[in-house]
């Protein structure tokens, strides 16, 4: 007993001195540059010029700013505007500048900037991808150097969130033109290089405004094959891969100490999109048919390794205001065919699904085919481009079902266009979205939002399969990262590694 | 002979023009928009047709034709739509991957084809030449992206001596550089080395069998060096031809491999640009992929004439 | 005669036919049927080559891969053949007309795009599939034909028995068919099998890049790119299709190279 606790003092001795000469050549070694996965290569670097999420993933909060932004938990915060204030008729923002703001090229901002970038934005000739979230406003006016007015049309209880989007930052006059490939904003880090195909560089920005960044170097490098990313992540030429593109290989990373494995939500609700004006899926039996056909349980195993929250309705569960409607439609392939049987379609019918690339969508396209045919839906399978779905599915309206995750945050308001791809047409829904938009009072805000869920969840507007999961794979010695996805960002500014 | 290049010149030149309208057509019709794809699912119809402005897509097709061909005359390739930066800086940039990898890939199916089928020739009929052949077969008949895909998890991922795609720079030297194009290469050079090895045999073995070598031998010359001395000189015609053309045909060939590797080099430029609808991409690169090809058969016609007048005659 | 390829490429190709072939009527799974609880099985009594990610028997995936590869390889050759043989014997009629250079420059002019992304351009107009993968392999087939066809007729339309037909009155055309065509068959048969395994190797290219048949019919190259990123976990989902692509291509090369010793008594004297 005696000799075995010597025995343990000693290699408790040997682990203490081995841990402070490890500690000692950490604190030596304490690395201050990251190189961060990403599986899409941004085509320019103008995030209110084009929608690809890789542009705003490489600039949000690390490059540009907006008078707001989000937080990692989906939180709207200050950001270049320290304070605001409305108005009583809720038609009149404030807002107070930071100051001492200066943009990379040394030019001031102020008021002036944010009414040029707001002004921009929806004006006739833009061509920002989220023109519709600055609809509501009616005019922006200078009050001084550090004061602006933004005027709405009507009260609006979406500002601060829709001034967060990447794409409202705020840009100047002088170099706007060429941000697509030379960005110059007032974040925290400055672009530094461009290796097109390969990566970005970006550096500390030394004369920040806020809190420095504590990183002297951010690379993204763009890997979109999945096994090179494996390959990458796991040979540690890649330190973090924040949105980790092949599921099936989760697992290894966890299992290995050398990484975390960061599961959080997004915003993406993956959906069966349904044709709702399309015979014989206009039919709400039909439909409910269809939701009832699909075991979520399979798809989310089998299409995505197991990650992802089931969803019954066009909302995140994350999201204080969700309620889980997942029981209106159980897998019940009896009461499927059932269904079909009322709807006068006892021999079944044929449609297409139509699957855009992500491998959620091929996947998972193939399992629902799978599934539909088990009832007696007979489904034709054709993997189209994202060109090809944005042209034929989404504006042609040309499809039966498809299968796409919509990353927009709180984007329930899509139901409420009857114009939109699936085509849903309710009334009450519209209504209801109407009064919601005006409502400023929260616990107000949180029942609307309730109640819409219900609605199109009852109305089995589409085949509600899953919220994506944001699977990201670090170093384990990578602290500050996003865990969860409230915008589709890779914010640095509190990233740092532990010694 | 000037009759003759005349005559080839211009039908080079009308090959192109020629090519350029195919392509152009063929391109204009590929259903889908640039700009609506830039733009993505929430982009406002007045919002897509003010980027289709900027984008100068409003024109008419035959306008739009000539800007383009009249544009390329002078090395102007027009600019990226997505990219935002002109063709030519981006074509430039790309040809810096794509140009070392074929020429690498050319040397290690040389490397290979060369002694190999030198080697088979020079023990026709027996266990080497069957080996060596039945090796070609086996090359011919692998997919090179399966190849790529066994290297990658071999070499890259199980044994760690590669990284398994990408390309990390010239800028970080020379050997980093080759290094990772070395198993992109290797997979692109195989079925070539195959090929290759098929034709320096057999090319190697017909001029064998013609007079000259005989004598060569009746004169006492060892076999070893009449292979040596005359029969390779003569071999190499064809089988210079057939690397010409590999030339071409790996310059844009290359694209399933890049995609393996993730190398960012012109077929993988192409490939994205068509996904992106970037046409102005697709069809400069295109249209510059043709010439290369044209170019490359010109030249080796030119060759023929130069080394048989009578071909300059005939057609 | 040289037995020592004619036997494994015939007995190759015969097992990849007949696997298509029996796969119509029966495979041991039903390819159309998921079972994820036993997704990546290893190779096993019951599946003999695993399962794939979807719990799907590779084995029975490969039997209708074959089918598809077949299938789409054989029609696109055949498109060559039945467009470019009729060009090629028009074109040596008529040599050194406008209608001899209207082809030959055509050829060239085909010649002259790099294949795979003309093939990926035709799929981004029309869309993908198997259909469309036909067209754009049989369209680069059609040069091929066309040209071997005017070299070998152009050789023959000197020959005396040629000569006799025409002083005999005969027309062009029905020289072509008649006496040119039968003697050039052997040579058209070498190379469509030639070219029918290029066309298996361009399908599975075609569908590695997501443009062949689409799911959930089974296709070699389409197994492949899915088995990508599980080679590190399950590498027997790689490595099946792989062999059966290489097989069958190496099947076809061996009965190639065989049938052209065959009919090249020149050859045949020299390997004797």
């Amino acid at each position: 007993m005696k000799r075995h606790s010597r025995g343990l003092r000693i290699s408790a001795v040997l682990v203490l001195a081995f841990a402070s000469v490890m500690t000692m050549g950490n604190a030596q070694a304490a690395r201050t540059d990251i190189t961060v996965g990403m599986q899409l290569e941004p085509p320019n670097l103008d995030p209110t010029g084009a929608a690809a999420a890789a542009i705003d993933e490489v600039v949000y909060a690390n490059v540009f700013e907006g008078l707001t932004r989000f937080g990692s938990n989906g939180s709207v915060n200050p950001a270049l505007a320290s304070e605001w204030s409305v108005s009583d008729d809720g038609k009149t923002y404030t807002f107070t500048l930071q100051e001492g703001v200066k943009f990379h090229d040394g030019a001031d901002f102020t008021a002036e900037d944010v009414k040029f970038s707001l002004d921009r934005a929806r004006g006739e000739t833009s061509t920002n991808a989220q023109k519709q979230l600055f609809a509501n406003i009616d005019s922006v006016n200078v009050i001084d150097d550090h004061t602006v007015e933004i005027a709405l049309v009507a009260r609006d209880g979406n500002l601060l969130f829709n001034l967060a989007w990447g794409d409202a930052i705020m840009v100047d006059e002088a170099t706007i033109d060429d941000a697509a490939i030379m960005p110059v904003g007032t974040g925290p880090f400055t672009f530094a290089n461009w290796v097109q195909g390969d990566k970005i560089e970006l550096a500390k920005n030394p004369n920040y405004w806020g809190v420095p960044a504590k990183l002297d170097k951010v690379v993204f490098k763009f890997i979109s094959d999945p096994t090179a990313a494996f390959a990458a992540t796991m040979s540690g030429d890649v330190d973090t891969f924040p949105v980790f593109p092949a599921p099936e290989n989760l697992a290894q990373f966890d299992a290995d100490p050398r990484f975390s494995v960061l599961l959080g939500s997004t915003e993406g609700e993956t959906i069966l999109s349904i044709n709702n004006q399309l015979a014989p899926l206009d039919d709400v039996r039909v439909r409910k048919a269809i939701a009832h056909a699909i075991d979520r349980s399979a798809i989310i195993d089998g299409a995505m390794f197991g990650y992802g929250t089931p969803i019954g309705s066009h909302f995140a569960p994350h999201n204080p205001a969700y309620i889980d409607l997942t029981a209106n439609s159980q897998f019940d392939p009896a009461l499927s065919k059932k269904l079909l049987a009322e709807a006068g379609l006892a021999d079944g019918f044929t449609t297409t699904l139509k699957l855009p690339p992500p491998s959620y969508a091929r996947r998972g396209g193939e399992i629902i085919a799978a599934q539909l045919r088990e009832v007696g839906i007979n489904v034709e399978i054709s993997n189209l481009e994202w060109a090809q779905w944005l042209e034929q599915v989404f504006r042609g309206k040309d499809y039966g079902l498809t299968i796409v995750s919509h990353t927009e945050p709180m984007d329930i308001n899509i139901y409420a266009k009857p114009s939109y791809y699936f085509q849903y047409d309710n009334m009450s829904f519209q209504a209801l979205m109407a009064a919601f938009n005006t409502q400023t009072d929260p616990a107000r805000r949180t029942v609307m939002l309730q109640q819409a869920q219900t609605i199109i969840s009852e109305d089995y507007v589409n085949g509600f399969l899953f919220q994506l999961a944001k699977t990201g794979v670090a170093n384990a010695k990578i602290k500050g990262l996003w865990k969860n996805s409230p915008t589709q960002a890779n914010d640095m500014t509190g990233v740092y590694w532990e010694d | 002979m000037l009759h003759y290049l005349i005559k080839r010149l211009t039908s080079l030149v009308l090959t192109l023009l020629v090519a350029s309208v195919v392509l152009f057509v063929t391109i204009e019709i590929v259903p889908g928009d640039p700009a609506s794809f830039m733009l993505g699912i929430n982009a406002q119809a007045e919002t897509l047709e003010a980027l289709r402005t900027e984008l100068g897509l409003d024109k008419s097709k035959p306008q739009r034709y000539w800007q383009w061909l009249t544009g390329m005359l002078q090395g102007d390739f027009g600019k990226s739509y997505t990219y935002k930066t002109p063709v030519a800086a981006m074509i430039g940039e790309r040809m810096w991957i794509s140009l070392p990898l074929t020429l690498f890939a050319l040397l290690i199916s040389t490397l290979i084809a060369f002694p190999a089928g030198i080697y088979a020739a020079s023990r026709r009929g027996r266990i080497g030449d069957a080996a060596v052949t039945g090796m070609t077969q086996l090359g011919v008949a692998i997919p090179n992206f399966w190849f790529a895909m066994l290297l990658v998890s071999f070499f890259a991922i199980k044994l760690g001596w590669f990284s398994s795609g990408g390309f990390i720079g010239w800028d970080q030297g020379l050997l980093v550089g080759l290094k990772s194009l070395l198993l992109p290469a290797i997979a692109l050079a195989l079925p070539q080395a195959a090929i290759l090895t098929r034709v320096t045999r057999s090319s190697l073995l017909d001029v064998l069998s013609e007079d000259y070598m005989r004598t060569a031998r009746a004169k006492g010359m060892s076999k070893r060096s009449a292979i040596w001395r005359h029969g390779l000189r003569n071999a190499m015609i064809p089988v210079l031809t057939i690397l010409g053309l590999q030339f071409s045909f790996l310059l844009a060939g290359a694209i399933i491999i890049e995609k393996v590797f993730y190398l960012p080099g012109l077929g993988l430029l192409v490939f994205q640009s068509i996904a992106q609808r970037d046409l102005i991409v697709v069809e400069s690169v295109v249209m510059l992929l043709v010439f290369a090809v044209v170019l490359v058969t010109f030249l080796v016609d030119l060759a023929y004439a130069w080394v048989d007048p009578r071909l300059r005659t005939r057609s | 005669m040289k037995l020592r390829t004619l036997v494994p490429g015939a007995l190759l190709v015969l097992i990849f036919l007949s696997a298509a072939l029996v796969s119509f009527i029966w495979t041991p799974f039903d390819v159309t049927k998921l079972d994820i609880p036993n997704k990546l099985q290893p190779p096993s009594l019951v599946h003999c080559f695993g399962t794939d990610q979807l719990g799907r028997d590779i084995f029975s995936m490969i039997m209708v891969g074959a089918r598809t590869s077949i299938a789409v390889a054989f029609i696109a050759v055949g498109i060559g053949m039945l467009v470019g043989v009729p060009l090629g014997l028009a074109a040596a009629a008529n040599q050194g007309s406008f209608i001899d250079e209207l082809i030959m420059r055509t050829n060239d002019l085909v010649f002259a795009f790099p294949a795979l992304l003309i093939a990926i351009m035709i799929t981004a107009v029309f869309g993908p599939g198997a259909v469309n993968a036909i067209i754009a392999i049989g369209i680069f087939n059609i040069p091929v034909f066309a040209r071997l066809t005017r070299g070998a007729a152009l050789s023959l339309w000197s020959r005396e028995f040629i000569l006799a037909a025409r002083v005999a009155g005969k027309r062009a055309a029905r020289i072509s068919f008649e006496h040119i065509l039968p003697n050039i068959l052997n040579l058209l048969i070498v190379q469509g099998t030639i070219q029918f395994s290029l066309g298996i190797l361009a399908e599975a290219a075609l569908s590695y890049i997501g443009l062949g048949a689409q799911p959930p019919i089974p296709s070699w190259g389409r197994m492949l790119a899915e088995s990508q990123t599980l080679v590190s976990l399950a590498p027997h989902v790689a490595l099946f299709p792989g062999f059966a692509i290489l097989l069958t291509v190496l099947g076809l090369n061996l009965l190639g190279d065989a049938l052209r010793d065959w009919f090249d008594p020149r050859l045949q004297r020299l390997r004797s």
